[in-house]
């Protein structure tokens, strides 16, 4: 495990922000930390992080209690992130690093490599007020990473990004990755995490509301729907064992009452006449999952 | 190097880079360069160029007068006033001055004339003035058989030597109290203005910070607490920067400006008391000063000026910082935060210039020199009085207190404000906020 948090709670006066919170993010995992607005997750990112210490509980990076050198080991890029506006991109880039326990030399040699990798060899002397708004973005995302954290946090890290700049810091998160990288990737778009993450943990009132692998939790969640699309008219006369859910003009959804009579339901369709062009199973998605679990908890708490 | 000095080397070098900083820096010593320019450039102005006055004396009292500040006394040998009258209309001379006999010794009034086209101007006027009752002096000494010497040794200066009843020896003359309030004054003065200063930058620095979100990513890098420090510890080495760059530059500006001009200083006889002492020169004030002021205690005024200004600019700076980091962005809504800092220090800039230098030692003032809010500005004004050592000793020790007090709690309030965005922050909540948790 790369990040254990453990039981944990910190409260702000008389709220309580994050409330007996227990999870662990496996080393060189894409972990989704996911949950409502207000749910507590930059309470957690901010305890992971060191900025806030928890009132209860435990927090271990790579097997150690978090301690003075923790924050070296980790990368972060908050949602409400900033730049010294007036100090140059190199400057800027040198003293985030340097914070980050860099030597001067160190430093200025991940900063070459990454502005070559970004294709921006020449922004040292640039002001940072005088980049675009997604120009910073990636001077951001380069300060997060210059120091090769073992852990890296991201906080919505695509906002504000057009379309290829999103790829091209996708691309880098997933060769991060590869390279042993833990990621904690913390977004609202579900598209997103499933498209990224590999364990989730979902947040809602301060507590852990779901948690786990993405494939077993998507398992858990589904409903046994199958979906068949044909070429030509669908044919009538399927059982009725086979619930029906949802008819269009060439493809037909049946709920089963167990994962088993899937093959039973393809079988009742070669026998028909009809050329079956595609039989899939309908996994949820991480949007209704979410949903669902969100107004399950909410419910639960106004009980 | 250590996140502390790395934040401290920030915070000084883009705020020294900066160009208001290096404009305000360079601003006051060229300000004064200008000014000394001015000053040098009107004393060498002789009012135009040099006129050419001769000196008709009938009683022959006056011998030759030296040629002085674009004045040249010719003595008129045998001509006549008339004819003189005629070389001014033929522009070979400017003027003609008459010089009539004494009527008898006991006159001290004595009125001479100047013939010419152009008016005289006022300071070559006075300047004929003075030479020619100089020399009428001198011929009165003469005709009387005075001895100069011995005229010389019945002038007597009278002034006030203040003693302490207590024994103990006393320095004092009539000018140290003036010169103990332009002392006082001065420290008093930079340290308000310094204290104030550097304590807004601070302030204004942290709002910074906080309103470009950059915060967070440091937090994630430093404790809050270093980054407090940091930032105070940097902008407080920009205003000792400021001070010893004003300070030299000063000096520098007002020792090469009269050498590149080639501005005599006083002739070095004059310094030594030279027996003709010129009226325009209030010599034995000038040097009574300079010894008052060499009899001030330099190196402990220097060093209770470092002491008290590091402790009321820590006690300040961190108010301020704390007081920042509870702001929005919006500075108007967080002016009601801002002003209970500024207080006390107006306060004490009042106490000092109000009752302050009419009575130093009053009750009032021993109090505004101990209560920590106020020593900073109010104690290095009394230093330049000899206030009694127990009252510095316990002001020092209750500032240096307060200041690692304040320090500490600024801490506790930075660290919570730095991270909340979008609420009204109120002093309630400001207190609350003393006791969170990590």
């Amino acid at each position: 495990m790369i990040l254990s948090v453990q039981n944990v709670v910190k409260t702000y006066g008389t709220y309580r922000a994050v409330n007996n919170v227990s999870l662990d993010v496996p080393k060189g995992s894409v972990f989704g930390l996911l949950g409502p607005n207000g749910a507590g997750k930059t309470s957690l990112i901010r305890m992971i992080t060191t900025i806030t210490a928890p009132d209860e509980g435990v927090i271990k990076l790579d097997g150690e209690k978090l301690n003075a050198r923790s924050p070296e080991k980790i990368g972060y890029m908050p949602e409400e992130r900033g730049l010294y506006k007036k100090m140059k991109v190199g400057e800027q880039l040198l003293y985030l690093a340097q914070l980050k326990g860099l030597s001067k030399h160190q430093a200025v040699e991940a900063i070459d490599y990454w502005m070559v990798k970004f294709d921006i060899k020449d922004w040292w002397p640039k002001k940072i007020e005088d980049l675009s708004k997604g120009m910073q973005q990636k001077i951001q995302f380069i300060a997060t990473i210059l120091h090769r954290p073992e852990l890296l946090i991201l906080d919505e890290p695509f906002t504000g990004l057009d379309p290829i700049n999103t790829n091209l810091i996708k691309d880098e998160i997933r060769q991060l990755n590869e390279s042993g990288i833990s990621i904690i990737f913390s977004t609202h778009r579900m598209e997103q995490v499933e498209e990224m993450c590999d364990h989730i943990v979902l947040i809602n009132k301060g507590q852990n509301v779901l948690y786990g692998e993405v494939q077993a939790i998507k398992k858990q969640y589904k409903q046994n729907l199958y979906r068949v699309e044909t070429e030509g008219v669908l044919p009538t006369n399927i059982p009725d064992r086979f619930t029906e859910v949802s008819r269009g003009k060439n493809a037909v959804t049946y709920q089963l009452h167990d994962e088993s009579q899937s093959n039973e339901l393809l079988k009742a369709f070669l026998q028909k006449d009809t050329r079956v062009t595609k039989f899939e199973e309908i996994l949820p998605t991480f949007n209704e999952i979410f949903i669902k679990r969100v107004e399950e908890t909410d419910q639960e708490g106004a009980e | 190097m250590s996140k502390l000095s790395l934040i401290i080397k920030r915070e000084y070098l883009t705020r020294v880079r900066k160009k208001s900083f290096i404009l305000g820096t360079l601003l006051a010593p060229v300000g004064l360069l200008i000014y000394m320019l001015v000053v040098f450039g009107l004393t060498k102005y002789q009012g135009g160029n040099e006129i050419k006055v001769v000196v008709l004396d009938d009683a022959k009292m006056i011998q030759q007068i030296p040629d002085e500040q674009g004045v040249r006394f010719i003595p008129a040998g045998t001509k006549t006033l008339e004819e003189l009258k005629e070389e001014v209309k033929q522009n070979q001379i400017d003027g003609v001055l008459r010089v009539p006999p004494l009527a008898n010794f006991k006159q001290k009034e004595h009125t001479v004339f100047y013939y010419s086209e152009d008016k005289l101007a006022p300071d070559k006027s006075n300047l004929i003035e003075r030479r020619i009752a100089g020399k009428i002096k001198e011929f009165k000494m003469d005709s009387l058989k005075l001895d100069a010497e011995q005229l010389k040794q019945l002038e007597s200066e009278v002034s006030i030597d203040p003693e302490s009843i207590n024994g103990k020896e006393d320095t004092q003359s009539k000018y140290t109290a003036g010169i103990g309030l332009a002392v006082g004054g001065i420290m008093m003065f930079l340290l308000f203005f310094m204290v104030l200063m550097y304590g807004q930058m601070v302030m204004r620095s942290v709002m910074e910070e906080k309103t470009n979100r950059i915060v967070e990513v440091m937090m994630s890098s430093v404790r809050p607490f270093d980054l407090m420090m940091g930032k105070i510890i940097g902008a407080g080495l920009v205003g000792l920067t400021q001070v010893v760059a004003w300070v030299v530059l000063s000096g520098a500006v007002s020792i090469l400006v009269p050498m590149v001009m080639g501005f005599d200083a006083p002739p070095p006889t004059s310094i030594a008391g030279a027996p003709e002492i010129d009226p325009e020169m209030v010599q034995g004030t000038g040097l009574q000063i300079m010894s008052e002021l060499s009899r001030q205690n330099w190196p402990l005024i220097t060093f209770s000026f470092v002491l008290y200004f590091l402790g009321g600019y820590f006690i300040y700076a961190s108010m301020f910082a704390a007081v920042g980091s509870a702001m929005g962005d919006d500075l108007g809504e967080g002016q009601a935060l801002v002003w209970p800092a500024t207080l006390p220090l107006v306060l004490a800039f009042y106490i000092v210039s109000m009752a302050g230098w009419r009575n130093p030692d009053s009750g009032l003032m021993v109090f505004a020199s101990i209560f920590p809010l106020f020593s900073p500005v109010v104690m290095p004004f009394r230093m330049a009085f000899n206030p009694p050592w127990w009252q510095v000793a316990i002001s020092l020790a209750m500032v240096i207190g307060t200041a690692i007090l304040f320090v500490w709690l600024a801490g506790r309030i930075y660290r919570v404000g730095i991270l909340m965005y979008g609420k009204k922050v109120t002093f309630k909540e400001l207190g609350k906020w003393l006791f969170y948790k990590g």
